[in-house]
């Protein structure tokens, strides 16, 4: 799960990390407020969506008084932000994230992420900070310092030592930079993070070093023994068929293509959708009905499919190995009828059962295409895609 | 031959009294599989289905001489289970929790190395080795006794493969998931070692999918030791980077761990790999026959 900038540096604050002072505004008003409380010169106004590369977009802007910060959130709050991570249709902004300015001497890039090959935290620092860790490592190859962490005795003080005399870091902030180090290394642990970052950490040029962006990613698998931070789950970042998606149980990811499918299995899922890219159309989301495709799963999969109107023709590709075929067909059956579906669907069923299955597919009234294999499955989409379309061609 | 598991192996359910232990179990005894215990804290000396059931790991494998523990808690409490499991003497465990917490499962990793114990998964369909034993969620039926060795990170596509395989006739030495968390026990290369040693194994499926770099280490180790023909399939050449494709580890992050790296790594090293998940069958009948193109 993401979070915003302005909540991952309130989890910042809480393990002793120094961020500029500031506050999160939702109207123009309540931006000139937190400018006027802050009584800085500068101040920095920042467009809080889930996603990076704000700076080149205006989605950051600085201002020097309470009414210019006014301004800037005025034409920033209801704007669509078309970034380099947001995909063509944009993020709206609704919340902007009022700093004052600091004066800006060095930048740093500080991240824990997990090594998934070593099964371990690895704490990366560099001197380049600013950009994303990945630029970082392709433009100076060999200078982003690592530090991999044994889970069970934490980030040493000896490791921290070693990333913060490889910054280069001078002996006035050596105990500032140590406190942030172990700061956001316990952070990533005690939140179960997936990514903790703080990119740029600036040192002032009065001295300070402060957090001046945070990027977080907490552990779907851990959210139920925190509270606070599935509090901070913002529903307006996510697709609106993905979130009532999640309420189903269902996972669905939605994708701009023609083609929706409806599958059991998440390696399935993914390849159902290769099937459809490699047969020449387009997949339309990946929905992993789970293990249990029972007709209560497969009617609301059936809703969150029908409700994107790009979607042309469906792809039910089962593989049924203790849940029998013949059972899954007739819970298709029963709910396309029962839903109402108005678009062909082409159903691919193998395992348990699998002739009777399709006998009760084949005997249905309803527009129900059946596919022997996968093959066939794929020329199947292709040939009723080629027919016209009952919803207007926008596929 | 198999790996891992065979017609004598000795296992234990934990969590056999849940409503997923008890059927999983039921299908697990009508395979032929040895459950020779359960444990569910608190339901000791009850019985499911005349299988004793214990408090603790440590008594189920002290009185029944178990070797495997089968998994079958909620997700909250497995990182504990395994943990208990490898401190109570069996040397194989099988975890099929989906949604262990993934710092949880960090503590887990160590302390078995620590112990010496393997682990499958979490977050597995399991393993089965066809007219043996079944340690599993999958349909027993489907599998034919045979030669080739099939690992994958996806239960269905491996079902998939089974089912092609079994009805050109061709059988299976052993079956396994690895489980598609982060963060999980026996890696491909694991599985490829121990299918490369197995002298009943002659050729070997691998199943990848996006996220990571598994593929990869599997590539490089295919390269360097196994002599054995292999045929690898990877989903995901669609999926949108940053996106989670329902494994916890089917993820293409900061621009790794997409498909097409793992496809080339894989036929460097010499790999067959196919496009369509409906020509994996066909293809293995081809190495078989010995045409390596």
């Amino acid at each position: 799960m993401k979070i915003h900038e302005y909540q991952a540096k309130e989890i910042l604050k809480q393990f002793g990390i120094p961020v500029p002072h500031g506050g999160v505004a939702q109207t123009p008003g309540e931006a000139r407020e937190i400018a006027r409380q802050i009584g800085a010169g500068k101040t920095m106004v920042k467009a809080q969506i889930h996603a990076g590369g704000r700076g080149k977009v205006g989605g950051i802007k600085d201002a020097s008084s309470p009414e210019e910060v006014e301004t800037a959130a005025e034409e920033m709050i209801g704007m669509r932000l078309v970034t380099a991570q947001t995909g063509p249709e944009g993020k709206k902004v609704r919340k902007v994230l009022v700093e004052e300015g600091l004066g800006i001497e060095k930048e740093f890039y500080l991240g824990v992420v997990l090594d998934r090959a070593r099964a371990c935290p690895v704490f990366m620092a560099s001197g380049q900070g600013g950009m994303e860790i990945e630029r970082i490592a392709t433009e100076t190859p060999g200078r982003v310092l690592m530090e991999h962490v044994d889970p069970s005795v934490g980030l040493r003080p000896f490791q921290v030592s070693r990333l913060a005399f490889g910054l280069g870091l001078n002996q006035a902030v050596m105990g500032k930079a140590r406190s942030i180090f172990a700061g956001l290394y316990r952070a990533f642990y005690a939140k179960d993070c997936l990514l903790a970052e703080i990119n740029p950490l600036v040192l002032t040029s009065g001295g300070e070093l402060v957090a001046l962006d945070a990027k977080m990613d907490f552990d779907d698998n851990a959210l139920y023994r925190h509270g606070d931070i599935s509090g901070m789950r913002d529903l307006f970042e996510e697709d609106p068929l993905e979130v009532e998606a999640s309420r189903y149980n269902l996972n669905y990811i939605k994708l701009n293509g023609s083609v929706g499918c409806m599958v059991n299995g998440a390696g399935m899922g993914m390849a159902t959708m290769d099937l459809i890219k490699l047969a020449g159309a387009e997949p339309a989301n990946f929905l992993d009905l789970g293990g249990t495709a029972n007709v209560e799963t497969v009617k609301n999969a059936f809703k969150i499919l029908l409700s994107d109107k790009n979607v042309r023709a469906i792809l039910i590709n089962i593989f049924g190995g203790i849940l029998r075929c013949d059972t899954i067909a007739k819970g298709v059956i029963e709910a396309s009828r029962d839903v109402g579906v108005d678009i062909p669907v082409i159903i691919r069923l193998e395992g348990t059962n699998v002739e009777e299955g399709r006998r009760f597919l084949d005997q249905s009234p309803l527009d129900l295409v059946v596919a022997v294999d996968l093959k066939d499955a794929a020329e199947k989409v292709m040939e009723v895609l080629e027919r016209p379309s009952s919803r207007g061609g926008n596929g | 031959m198999s790996i891992l598991i065979d017609g004598s192996t000795r296992v234990i359910i934990q969590g056999i009294t849940g409503r997923e232990g008890m059927f999983h179990t039921r299908q697990m005894v009508e395979y032929g599989t040895k459950v020779v215990s359960g444990v569910t804290p608190g339901k000791g000396g009850q019985r499911v289905d005349g299988i004793p059931v214990f408090n603790t790991v440590s008594e189920a494998v002290g009185t029944t001489g178990a070797t495997v523990s089968a998994i079958f808690v909620p997700p909250a409490f497995a990182a504990d289970a395994i943990m208990e499991a490898a401190d109570s003497g069996v040397s194989l465990i099988v975890c099929f929790a989906d949604g262990i917490p993934t710092l949880d499962m960090l503590t887990v990793s160590h302390y078995l190395k620590k112990k010496g114990v393997k682990l499958i998964g979490p977050n597995t369909p399991g393993i089965i080795s066809p007219g043996k034993c079944k340690i599993g969620l999958m349909a027993g039926y489907i599998h034919k006794e045979g030669s080739v060795g099939i690992v994958s990170r996806s239960g269905t596509l491996t079902y998939e493969m089974v089912y092609q395989l079994t009805r050109r006739g061709i059988g299976q030495s052993t079956c396994v998931g690895i489980g598609g968390d982060q963060i999980i026990g026996l890696s491909f290369v694991d599985f490829l070692e121990l299918f490369e040693q197995d002298s009943n194994t002659e050729a070997v499926v691998l199943i990848g999918e996006i996220g990571g770099t598994a593929e990869e280490g599997a590539a490089e180790y295919i390269r360097k030791r196994v002599t054995k023909p292999v045929v690898s399939f990877i989903a995901g050449r669609t999926a949108p980077p940053g996106r989670r494709m329902g494994h916890a580890g089917a993820i293409i992050s900061g621009g790794r761990g997409m498909a097409v790296e793992k496809i080339r790594a894989l036929e460097e090293a010499g790999a067959r790999t196919v496009e369509n998940p409906a020509d994996m069958g066909e293809a293995l009948a081809d190495v078989l026959r010995g045409n390596e193109g």
